[in-house]
């Protein structure tokens, strides 16, 4: 492999320094390095992080190719800038064998645009009644470390404990889709002001709270560590922070949408806003805002969620829930966290890349931009402002809550162990 | 007045008179030997309903043809969406028959409203119930009902109900009706109170333009009139409450209940009634329920609907079909009434 200078990247932030690159790996971090054979990529004023690492990523291969393929999953996160995205177990058939996270697994590493980690389901058929063979996935080429029913809650308290205390043989860890199933039964949009007068079936903050208070006290007492996926409510926040202040082991992720997006916007009755967990009040995305910033939320994941265009052109009640986020996630968190001035470059590495490699064991990932540690880059131009064309998106879907929305910045170049991924914004 | 009506809380004060302004002259050709107007001849209405209901599809049916329009009526139950066609495709089917309005009963709440915004169609969609979000033509078939009754037929007219005290009874958490009314009463200047218990009253009502009571009985005797809201029983084996004999003791409006209510105070009910349910025989056979009334002014108020909508903008008598216009024509009407000359 070839040498690679980036020259004058603002590292994380921080004042202008080159970046070389000599095969897979980061030789040298300085002002002024040589660029004696190496192709030089010209930097000034972009921000170089590390390769960002997506937690909740659905890829829907096998089973929904037509929404999404690991393929198509894999270059839109390498066009936002991700160099690991963990795949999440909803598929068809479910991720809860060594056989499926394998395929995975290996369909990732083919392609070569961003590696997957296949993430396992905790009940079989992610019907939450047995658990799934968890050692075996972990044993397996995959890997697994972490498991997760997203899109399901593992609702029954014995199946949850069970399973919270079974990876602790092997440090996995369970995230779990907090919704009590029976407060959500028809359950379309955020319970409130805005439901009451659209007539559609509410999904309150309670349904989420008391999942998360029930399993940060279940992974207390069984000491073990728990992910809550998509924290989506002010409540949840107050939750995971007096969990945080007890000692206990728990992580929680955001979205970007709910960052960004109220329930304000459902009054257009446009599906492309309806998400599970809901988008919530402006009160919710202030408090997920502050506690991204105060580290009470450890991550930012996307909750990627490719759908067919069908599944969306439709009426509200019948439309699928999700939107696809790989491509647009760092301009919302540059838009809602570090323009508000919440969170620094490096606080968004951290939120993006060094603790969600660190929350799923992904190896080699999450590392420091410093000589010695796999070179997994990506550099992005800040001052970019533009609308988002969903036509230009990699992924195979383009369900984006975020179409003709101005969004800033924009992902130029994304390095996967040192072979670029993305060149000039455009997929290598 | 917009293109379409999707939502009692689209209309003005002036928009709500208008219509049953409107309504009265409509309610004039039903008094006729021949109760037809031409001022929709040539024009073609889809009566598109996803849900059962015969009352309300008949009533609009009604209106249609008193207006000479030519109506298709096209029901879910044995059509291409029970073969799983959408709702788009559905949609763009009828106008490419040549449809000039829509009337939709759906049961996902805003699919009138994805219809009418979503692109897919360019004909004008007035809502006739979806989900449990708004039935706008019942709210106003109500206060026209109210307006007579409380204000007078002669004496209402270019009137609102300002000052009137209405109260809605029922399961206002999973009713259309309640919330078109509330917004439409309140455009009107009456003051509006919910009656139910908790359970049936939607989180985060408090935005909204009323007053809400769990107790029935206070209410009565300053309420000029009461409208009890259908109240499914399947509603008790979801825990909104314990038995259906408990719900009648508790908000059911018995004869010693009517009693409380002022002299000249009306019972209302959009039908259909769940007799000893919410309403015992006695009050819904008095001389004070209005629910057969409620049913003959709902012709009178879609007619006066399709005909601001679809052909506000021209003499009813037209025997030639204007060129088809599909922005609202009211700013360019000149008069708003029908002319005796035009109801021949």
């Amino acid at each position: 492999m070839s040498k690679i200078l980036i020259r004058g990247a603002k590292v994380l932030g921080g004042e202008p320094q080159d970046v070389l690159i000599d095969g897979r790996t980061i030789a040298e971090v300085g002002v002024g390095l040589g660029a004696e054979g190496a192709e030089v990529v010209e930097a000034e004023g972009k921000v170089l992080l590390p390769g960002l690492v997506d937690l909740h990523t659905h890829l829907r291969e096998p089973g929904r190719e037509d929404s999404e393929t690991v393929l198509t999953g894999t270059r839109a996160a390498a066009a936002g800038g991700y160099t690991a995205v963990f795949a999440m177990a909803n598929t068809f058939p479910v991720a809860d064998t060594a056989g499926v996270v394998e395929q995975v697994y290996r369909l990732g590493q083919e392609h070569g645009y961003c590696d997957v980690q296949p993430i396992g389901a905790v009940t079989v058929g992610l019907e939450g009644k047995k658990l799934a063979e968890l050692g075996a996935m972990h044993e397996s080429a995959a890997g697994v470390t972490v498991f997760s029913d997203d899109g399901k809650c593992v609702d029954d308290a014995v199946i949850m404990r069970r399973a919270l205390e079974y990876v602790k043989a092997f440090g996995g860890v369970v995230a779990q889709h907090a919704q009590e199933p029976r407060l959500t039964e028809g359950a379309q949009m955020n319970e409130g002001i805005v439901s009451a007068e659209l007539g559609l079936g509410g999904w309150p903050a309670v349904a989420e709270e008391s999942i998360i208070a029930r399993d940060v006290l279940l992974a207390e007492h069984v000491s073990s560590r728990v992910h809550i996926c998509h924290l989506s409510t002010a409540g949840s926040v107050e939750i995971v922070r007096w969990a945080k202040s007890r000692g206990i082991d728990v992580t929680a992720e955001v979205t970007p949408h709910h960052l960004l997006l109220t329930d304000e916007l459902v009054r257009t009755y446009d599906p492309v806003y309806k998400v599970n967990p809901p988008l919530r009040t402006e009160r919710d995305v202030m408090a997920l805002r502050e506690a991204l910033a105060d580290g009470t939320i450890d991550i930012v994941a996307t909750d990627h969620a490719p759908h067919p265009h069908e599944d969306k052109d439709c009426e509200w009640a019948a439309a699928a829930m999700g939107m696809v986020g790989l491509e647009t996630a760092l301009s919302v968190v540059q838009q809602t966290m570090v323009e508000t001035g919440l969170l620094d470059w490096a606080g968004v590495a951290d939120r993006m890349s060094f603790k969600p490699a660190l929350i799923g064991r992904a190896a080699g990932h999450g590392r420091p931009v410093s000589a010695g540690e796999p070179a997994n880059l990506t550099l992005l131009d800040t001052a970019y402002r533009g609308p988002v064309d969903p036509a230009g998106f990699a992924s195979r879907s383009r369900n984006t809550p975020y179409e003709g929305r101005e969004l800033p910045g924009r992902v130029t170049h994304t390095w996967l162990r040192g072979k670029a991924t993305l060149v000039d914004g455009k997929l290598a | 007045m917009q293109r379409h009506l999707i939502s009692a809380a689209d209309l003005t004060r002036d928009d709500a008179v208008l219509i049953l302004d409107t309504a009265e002259e409509m309610a004039r050709v039903a008094d006729r030997p021949i109760k037809k107007l031409p001022t929709l001849r040539g024009r073609t209405v889809v009566n598109l309903f996803f849900e059962d209901s015969t009352r309300t599809r008949i009533s609009f049916e009604a209106a249609e043809k008193r207006l000479s329009a030519d109506v298709i009526n096209f029901t879910a139950k044995g059509s291409s969406v029970s073969k799983g066609e959408s709702l788009k495709d559905t949609a763009q089917t009828l106008e490419a028959m040549g449809v000039d309005a829509v009337v939709i009963r759906h049961g996902a709440s805003g699919a009138p409203y994805r219809l009418a915004t979503s692109g897919w169609i360019d004909a004008a969609v007035i809502n006739a119930g979806d989900g449990t979000h708004q039935h706008p033509t019942q709210a106003l078939l109500d206060a026209f009902t109210m307006r007579r009754r409380l204000v007078g037929r002669d004496a209402g007219v270019g009137q609102d109900l300002s000052g009137k005290r209405i109260t809605i009874v029922g399961d206002v958490l999973h009713s259309r009706v309640a919330r078109s009314n509330v917004d439409l009463l309140h455009t009107l200047g009456a003051e509006v109170t919910l009656v139910a218990p908790p359970t049936l009253v939607p989180v985060g009502v408090e935005t909204w333009p009323c007053e809400i009571s769990y107790d029935l009985d206070t209410t009565l005797s300053k309420s000029d009139a009461v409208m009890m809201l259908r109240v499914q029983r399947e509603r008790m084996n979801a825990a909104f409450f314990p038995t259906e004999r408990e719900y009648s003791r508790r908000y059911g409006l018995d004869g010693d209940r009517m009693a409380k209510m002022p002299e000249h105070a009306i019972v209302m009910h959009p039908g259909p009634m769940v007799r000893g349910m919410e309403i015992t025989a006695e009050v819904a056979d008095s001389d004070r329920c209005t629910v057969v009334e409620q049913v003959a002014n709902g012709v009178s108020i879609r007619m006066a609907v399709l005909y601001l909508l679809l052909g506000g903008n021209e003499p009813a008598v037209t025997h030639t079909r204007p060129p088809v216009s599909h922005h609202h024509p009211s700013n360019e009407r000149s008069a708003h009434t029908i002319s005796a000359d035009e109801e021949k």
